[in-house]
């Protein structure tokens, strides 16, 4: 058994810290105290040479208590007065299921910017390194370390028993599984395991949501990407490469989800994802459906982006003209538009208009595969229109 | 060892011998310009020369302060007739002959018929840490 994967010691941290924070301990601290306890975790059984013990947890709470009450006693006298008692009596499990719950609010504070909020999140909850988040970030470690530090400073005076927000948790956990990957730890994966640890501990359907809407994105990421690092969109993804269990998964989730009949964002966004996971190509997906999907999820949210890819939607259930009828109505601002526009008007077969709008639509990428990919797209219609000069 | 700035442009040097804009590649010349770049790249580490190499997007603007209790001004987006950074690498080499030799290879990435651009690059030294022997 290796402790320091994602799915034994680090799962423990926000319920050590929640034990901590009841003993008396301030949140900042019992955070640095659980950090420290790890690591000597790390260097205790790391190397294989000394067995982990089979009680994680308590051996986690020994010693990130025992590192709390160092760091007090060579402290103020100020901060010693501040603890309030050693032993207070065990909590049940159902308490031990709120104050791990709490942990997660409090790092997704509203008070903190959606950046700060992401960085303890990974910290406190997902017991990530400084350098592990600064590395996934593309940071110097010193400045994440300043974010952090910053961040709970921010919400040191915010009671540990303040009821908070799971939305809040959600969007946090959302910004992670978008962020992908880069470094040595894999954020789309370590957000779904935080998923499913907030959906155990309070069952609610857009916490659901969001993780069928994780999992069925995430099982469609060994086709997004060719080895070299550029993009295959979706039309032309190897669909048998899609990992057909975390699908599986994905929808049963979302199935029970919907039964609730109190229906999110997410649970909206995840259906749609559902109905391209259920499709063996892009022809044979039920489109009509999907835009029946976006209609709803326009309706609720209002968003931009959702009314962009509804337009893209309608042009795969009733053609490119249609399509293009409903991206008029969309603000020609927004960063995808012409890449959409670009790909209406090829269907539509004016070629030449659409390698224009692919060229402008690279200069506007915000991330080089898809500048690549949008480039190559005006590359390749150019190659059956002439140079016009 | 010192460092050298490589920068790459989007525009603003003398025109290069094979001035045809990408888009107008095919789409396996994109490819085998992407692959000339990537590999440069994997190189420079692999060496033990790189520092860091980074891509900026066309966009952005000029800003400056405006009057006070005035938020800042800008100018932009960037007009046509601007210098216009593209990216660059940071490299950590022997010296400046090392410098404007890895900026030779990167000027032949191959574009358009598959020939290479001849690229204009710029090679700008760091300032160095002062030497702790001045006495």
């Amino acid at each position: 058994m290796d402790p320091f994967d994602g799915t034994t010691l680090r799962p423990l941290v926000p319920a050590v810290i929640g034990v901590l924070v009841r003993r008396g301990a301030d949140f900042a601290a019992a955070e640095d105290a659980v950090q420290d306890a790890l690591v000597e975790a790390w260097r205790t059984f790391g190397a294989g040479d000394d067995a982990a013990p089979r009680d994680l947890k308590g051996w986690l709470v020994t010693v990130a208590w025992r590192r709390f009450l160092d760091g007090v006693r060579s402290g103020s006298a100020r901060q010693r007065r501040e603890v309030v008692v050693d032993a207070e009596p065990g909590a049940g499990p159902t308490e031990v299921a709120d104050d791990t719950l709490r942990v997660f609010f409090l790092c997704a504070h509203p008070a903190l910017t959606p950046a700060s909020a992401v960085a303890l999140t990974l910290r406190a909850v997902a017991g990530l390194t400084t350098r592990q988040v600064a590395e996934a970030y593309l940071v110097p470690e010193a400045t994440m370390a300043q974010r952090i530090s910053r961040a709970k400073r921010t919400i040191s005076g915010e009671s540990f028993d303040r009821p908070g927000d799971l939305a809040t948790v959600r969007r946090v956990l959302y910004l992670v599984f978008n962020e992908g990957y880069s470094g040595d730890v894999d954020l789309a994966a370590e957000a779904i395991r935080l998923t499913r640890q907030l959906a155990s501990l309070r069952a609610n359907p857009e916490t659901d949501g969001l993780l069928a809407l994780t999992l069925l994105h995430h099982a469609r990421r060994p086709a997004r990407l060719r080895p070299d690092g550029t993009l295959v969109p979706l039309v032309d993804q190897d669909r048998s490469r899609w990992d057909g269990a975390l699908i599986e998964e994905g929808v049963r989730i979302l199935q029970r989800a919907l039964a609730l009949e109190q229906r999110g964002e997410f649970q909206l966004q995840a259906a749609i994802a559902a109905l391209h996971a259920d499709a063996r190509t892009t022809e044979e997906t039920d489109w009509v459906q999907v835009v029946q999907w976006y209609d709803e999820l326009l309706a609720l949210t209002g968003s931009p982006v959702v009314r962009l890819n509804r337009a893209v939607a309608v042009g795969e259930a009733d053609g490119p003209r249609a399509g293009l009828a409903a991206l008029a109505e969309v603000d020609p601002d927004l960063p995808r538009h012409r890449a959409v526009s670009a790909y209406l008007h090829e269907r539509d077969g004016d070629l030449a208009t659409a390698a224009g709008l692919y060229a402008e639509a690279a200069a506007l990428a915000t991330n080089m595969p898809e500048r690549t990919h949008l480039t190559k797209q005006a590359a390749r219609l150019n190659q059956h229109s002439p140079v016009v000069e | 060892m010192p460092k050298y700035l490589i920068l790459k442009h989007y525009r603003g040097t003398p025109a290069t011998v094979n001035d045809v804009p990408m888009d107008r590649w095919t789409p396996e010349e994109v490819d085998a310009h992407l692959k000339f770049m990537d590999d440069f790249g994997k190189r420079l580490e692999a060496d033990g020369e790189f520092v860091d190499g980074q891509a900026l997007s066309p966009e952005g603007a000029f800003v400056r302060a405006d009057d006070q209790g005035k938020g800042p001004i800008t100018d932009g987006p960037f007009a046509e007739t601007k210098d216009l950074i593209a990216g660059w690498y940071i490299v950590d080499v022997d010296g400046w002959d090392r410098a404007v030799a890895l900026a030779g290879e990167l000027s032949l990435a191959p574009g358009a018929g598959g020939r290479p651009i001849h690229e204009w690059l710029e090679v700008r030294p760091f300032y160095g840490s002062p030497t702790g022997t001045e006495d």
